[in-house]
């Protein structure tokens, strides 16, 4: 395994003066696939947009494969990371299906067959294929949110971050999902409140609370831990 | 629209027709010229409308939509066309009928009333033709056509993002309307009187608004984060579209030809006839 992301003491402050992150230090090595929970507010999509180049920290250092991006080019940091958002209408923007998976590769400025290559690829990953040229309004919740994963897939990132994956899918939806992640050999940190997904699917957990990390290690150890998760305003699964 | 999820009123009808599989592109050019021709004919060219309704037809019976449907769909928009009546009395020349109203004598102008018509027909006609191209192209590829025919690219994308949340605007606020009524309950004391002051109705609705506006604005931004997050740079690009063929290029030429025909037919029997 080879060291993905590093960071250091992560700040960030909302432009309100809120710290939604306050000091957080991990290291993602690469083929992992861990599990963010915590109670709402903690800091867990915070700490996915910065992970994800979409704010620039405030303080602390971010590497990317030894390499500081922190307060580089953040597109770089997007380039290696991609984000799935918790709701897919807002990750699904375009008209059609297509359009919204071809929509990354179109910006990093690849050639047509490619793009065309890439966009069956990742709708096939998904199971979407069939639905190239729907319209994504037309999709169930659980088909938007596999499309939402390929638009993503497409741009092959090294690291998938992913918002609340399973939330407001009925039980197939949710057992389909649980299949594409584990069956996606990417390295994954997901945040999540499905405790029955974490511990079917991570072994390693993070637990997060008012923007710190409280506790970080095997998902066994931590999910046994009834205290430390009663203390954060989670349940064992 | 029931009360749970906007009922999606695609007009498009997926069926599989020679109007169907013709290239957007062609469809949206030769829509346009038509309503640019039933605009430029002169009042009263009749012979020239009923070219103009013969083609319109006969598309919508290629296109399988069939003509009932279609007429039936443009007649929800004519009585916009009612905004011209009023020329049936102010236009000059002799009058034909007088009508008498009370004190009042109005004249009905002959003129007035071959323009109404001519107005009526050449609306009518538009919106058949419009009915026909939204029934049998996609939304996405008249967008797309849009896009290939020069329409700016920031302005077909506002289309485009437009068409897709504009649905999910209008769920969001059927949801709030519905959580309103649920709260909205009988009276403790039978016979008492419910709903508050109109003052405060008034309230509650301009905040409903406001929220609807606060939530569609943190919309905005989470979408545009999405985009940003998969390399949105403030330019907009897309995917070229591939040349016309042959069969399409002759369509349009042809149908081009058609419309340029009907406009002359036009305007040279009327210089004849005056």
């Amino acid at each position: 395994m080879s060291l993905l992301i590093e960071a250091e003491g992560l700040v960030y402050i909302y432009p309100d003066g809120h710290p939604a992150l306050q000091g957080v230090s991990l290291r993602i090595q690469r083929g992992e696939k861990i599990a963010l929970v915590g109670p709402n507010g903690a800091g867990k999509s915070t700490l996915l947009l910065v992970l994800g180049g979409l704010l620039r920290p405030t303080a602390g250092i971010l590497r990317v494969e030894g390499e500081e991006v922190g307060n580089g080019d953040p597109r770089r940091l997007r380039a290696k990371a991609g984000l799935v958002f918790q709701d897919p209408d807002d990750q699904l923007f375009s008209p059609t299906v297509f359009d919204d998976v071809a929509f990354g590769p179109i910006y990093q400025g690849l050639p047509e067959w490619e793009v065309r290559e890439r966009v069956h690829r990742a709708l096939e990953a998904v199971g979407m294929a069939w639905a190239a040229s729907r319209i994504s309004h037309h999709l169930s919740v659980g088909e938007k949110k596999r499309v939402a994963i390929a638009t993503v897939l497409a741009l092959r990132p090294e690291l998938m971050l992913l918002d609340e994956p399973t939330a407001g899918l009925d039980p197939r939806g949710r057992r389909e999902l649980i299949r594409l992640l584990h069956r996606l050999p990417q390295t994954m940190l997901v945040a999540t409140h499905d405790m029955r997904l974490v511990a079917e699917l991570f072994p390693r957990v993070i637990v997060m609370d008012q923007g710190r990390i409280v506790a970080d290690g095997p998902a066994h150890q931590i999910l046994r831990d009834e205290a430390l998760l009663e203390a954060h305003g989670l349940e064992p699964p | 629209m029931n009360a749970t999820h906007f009922h999606f009123h695609d007009p498009y009808q997926p069926l599989d027709s020679p109007v169907h599989r013709l290239d957007p592109r062609v469809k949206l050019i030769l829509a346009l010229g038509f309503i640019l021709t039933a605009t430029l004919l002169p009042v009263g060219a009749w012979l020239s409308y009923a070219l103009l309704g013969a083609a319109a037809w006969m598309t919508a019976h290629l296109s399988g939509l069939g003509i009932r449907n279609v007429l039936r769909r443009s007649v929800l928009a004519l009585p916009f066309v009612l905004a011209a009546l009023p020329v049936v009395f102010t236009a000059p020349g002799p009058s034909w009928l007088t009508l008498s109203l009370g004190p009042w004598q109005i004249p009905v102008r002959v003129e007035g009333v071959i323009r109404f018509l001519s107005v009526l027909l050449k609306s009518w006609l538009s919106l058949q033709i419009a009915v026909i191209l939204v029934g049998t192209t996609a939304f996405p590829d008249l967008l797309a056509a849009m896009r290939a025919m020069g329409v700016p690219r920031f302005l077909v994308m506002t289309f485009g993002l437009m068409w897709r949340y504009l649905f999910l605007l209008v769920d969001e606020a059927i949801r709030m309307l519905r959580a309103r009524e649920a709260r909205s309950i009988a009276p403790e004391v039978p016979g008492h009187r419910v709903g508050g002051t109109l003052a405060w109705r008034a309230q509650v609705t301009g905040r409903m608004v406001g929220t609807l506006f606060l939530r569609t604005l943190e919309r905005g931004e989470r979408i545009y984060m999405a985009m940003v997050a998969r390399g949105y740079d403030g330019e907009v690009r897309m995917l070229p579209m591939p040349p016309l063929s042959g069969p399409d290029r002759a369509l349009l030429a042809g149908g081009l030809l058609f419309l340029i025909g009907i406009l002359l037919l036009g305007w040279v029997s009327r210089a004849l006839f005056l």
